[in-house]
C-alpha cells in the first residue's frame, strides 16, 4: 500500500476502519479503488462526525463497498481544529461523491478540494448563519427569528438551480426569454464566508 | 330575512337586498371549496384520508382538489414548513385568486411545533395569513373535517360588502414581511421543552 498514508488501522465488531492521513487521501483510495483485489468500487456514504470533546479532531468518513468481493471498509480522515478544514475531493473516482460532498460542506464547512460544484445543497446558496451541524451552531440558528423569515422570503428558490438540475436543458430553446436569461445567468447568491467559531 | 307585521298575506318576505346577496354568494362559496392541498409531511397522510372514501371530504363540497393555485380558493398546508419553502408557499398564495382562505393543519404548521430549530418556521402564519389552525400531530381526519365546517362558518359570516375582509395581502414593506418583526420574534418564542434549550451565541 501507500508509505505513510495509514494512521491507525481499526478491526472490531467484525468493520474494518483505517484512520487515513489527509495528504495521502486521494492516492489510497485511488488505490482501494483501482488495485486487484481490492476493488471498492461502490461509495455508500460521506460524512462527518464532530466531537463534544474540542480538542478532538473533526473526522470525514467515508463509507466503501466492492460490490464484487462483498466486503465494506471505511475510511476516516481526521482534520484537526487547529489546521484549515478541507481535503481532497474524490468526484473524480466516484461521481457518486458530488452531493455527498455538498451536504458535508453544507453542513459541516468542510471544503473539498477538485469537487466541480461545491456549493450548498440543503440550505439556500445564500444562507448566511453559519453550518448547522458544528458544536458551535445554535439549535435555533444565530439570527432573530424575524430576520430568518426575511432572509428566507427573499431567497429567490428558482435562481439556485442549473438548467441541468431542472432537467429542461433540451428545452432551452423553448424557454421565455426571460426565464432562460435567469436561469443563463444563473443569478446565484455568493457563499457566505464561515462566521468566525465561538469562543 | 323579517317579516314584516303589517302585512296579513304571509306569502312573501322582506329582506335587506346585501343579505340576500350575502346568503347567496357565501353558502356557494361554502359548500364548493376547492381546495389546494400543500403537503409537507404526515399530516398529509392524514389529508389523504380525509380526502378518501372512508371520512371523503367531498360530502362537504370539497369535491374538486385543485392541483394549481389558480383555480384553488382554499389553502390547506399539511406539515411543517422548512425556511427553504417560505418563498414557494407565499407565492403559490400569490397566485391564488380572490377570495382565498388558509388551513393551517397540525402543530408544527401552526406553530414549528417539535421542530424548534434553524431550519423551520414558527408557524405559517408569519407567511401568510391564516383562517384556521387545525392542532394535532398529525390530526385526525375528523379534526380536519371539523376544521373546515369551522371554515364554512367563517365564510359564511363574511360579507360581500365589507371591503376590508377582502383586501389583497400586501407585504408591510420591501423586505416581504408581512408581521411587523417584533411580533414574529414574539409569536415564535420557544415554548414546552424547548424553554430549555437556549441560543448560545
Amino acid at each position: 500500500m501507500i508509505p505513510g498514508a495509514v494512521r491507525e488501522a481499526v478491526a472490531r465488531d467484525g468493520e474494518h476502519i483505517v484512520y487515513v492521513t489527509r495528504e495521502r487521501l486521494l492516492e489510497t483510495m485511488t488505490w482501494l479503488k483501482e488495485t486487484p483485489g481490492q476493488e471498492f468500487d461502490y461509495l455508500v456514504d460521506v460524512t462527518a462526525v464532530e466531537f463534544r470533546d474540542r480538542e478532538r479532531p473533526l473526522e470525514v468518513v467515508y463509507f466503501l463497498r466492492s460490490l464484487k468481493r462483498r466486503v465494506d471498509i471505511r475510511i476516516k480522515v481526521e482534520l484537526a481544529p487547529a489546521d484549515e478544514l478541507a481535503v481532497d475531493s474524490i468526484w473524480h473516482l466516484w461521481h457518486g461523491a458530488d452531493w455527498l460532498e455538498r451536504e458535508v460542506f453544507d453542513m459541516f464547512g468542510v471544503t473539498f478540494k477538485g469537487h466541480p460544484d461545491l456549493r450548498r445543497i440543503l440550505m439556500w446558496e445564500t444562507y448566511a448563519e453559519g453550518y448547522p451541524l458544528r458544536k458551535s451552531f445554535p439549535l435555533r440558528g444565530r439570527f432573530s427569528r424575524a430576520e430568518q423569515v426575511r432572509q428566507a422570503l427573499n431567497a429567490n428558490p428558482e435562481a439556485h438551480y442549473s438548467l441541468e438540475e431542472l432537467s429542461i436543458a433540451d428545452a432551452e430553446g423553448e424557454l421565455p426569454e426571460d426565464m432562460r436569461e435567469r436561469l443563463l445567468k444563473g443569478e446565484r447568491g455568493k457563499i457566505p464566508e464561515p462566521p468566525a467559531s465561538n469562543p | 330575512m323579517k317579516r314584516v307585521g303589517e302585512v296579513q298575506s304571509s306569502n312573501y318576505l322582506l329582506a335587506k337586498f346585501e343579505n340576500l346577496v350575502d346568503w347567496a354568494v357565501n353558502s356557494s362559496r361554502a359548500n364548493s371549496l376547492w381546495p389546494m392541498p400543500f403537503g409537507t409531511a404526515c399530516c398529509a397522510i392524514e389529508f389523504m384520508a380525509t380526502a378518501a372514501s372512508r371520512f371523503d371530504f367531498a360530502r362537504f363540497g370539497m369535491e374538486r382538489q385543485a392541483f394549481s393555485p389558480r383555480q384553488a380558493d382554499v389553502l390547506i398546508c399539511a406539515g411543517r414548513l422548512p425556511f427553504k419553502l417560505a418563498p414557494v408557499i407565499r407565492r403559490i398564495y400569490d397566485q391564488m385568486p380572490q377570495p382565498k382562505w388558509v388551513i393551517s393543519m397540525g402543530a408544527c404548521a401552526s406553530t414549528g411545533g417539535v421542530f424548534d430549530n434553524y431550519a423551520m418556521v414558527q408557524g405559517i402564519d408569519t407567511i401568510v395569513p391564516v383562517d384556521v389552525y387545525v392542532p394535532g400531530c398529525p390530526p385526525r381526519p375528523e379534526g380536519l373535517l371539523y376544521g373546515i365546517l369551522l371554515l364554512h362558518k367563517k365564510i359564511k359570516g363574511e360579507s360581500l360588502f365589507d371591503a376590508v375582509k377582502r383586501r389583497d395581502e400586501q407585504p408591510l414593506d420591501d423586505k416581504g414581511l408581512r408581521l411587523p418583526p417584533e411580533t414574529i420574534d414574539e409569536i415564535s418564542e420557544p415554548f414546552g421543552n424547548s424553554v430549555h434549550q437556549f441560543r448560545s451565541s
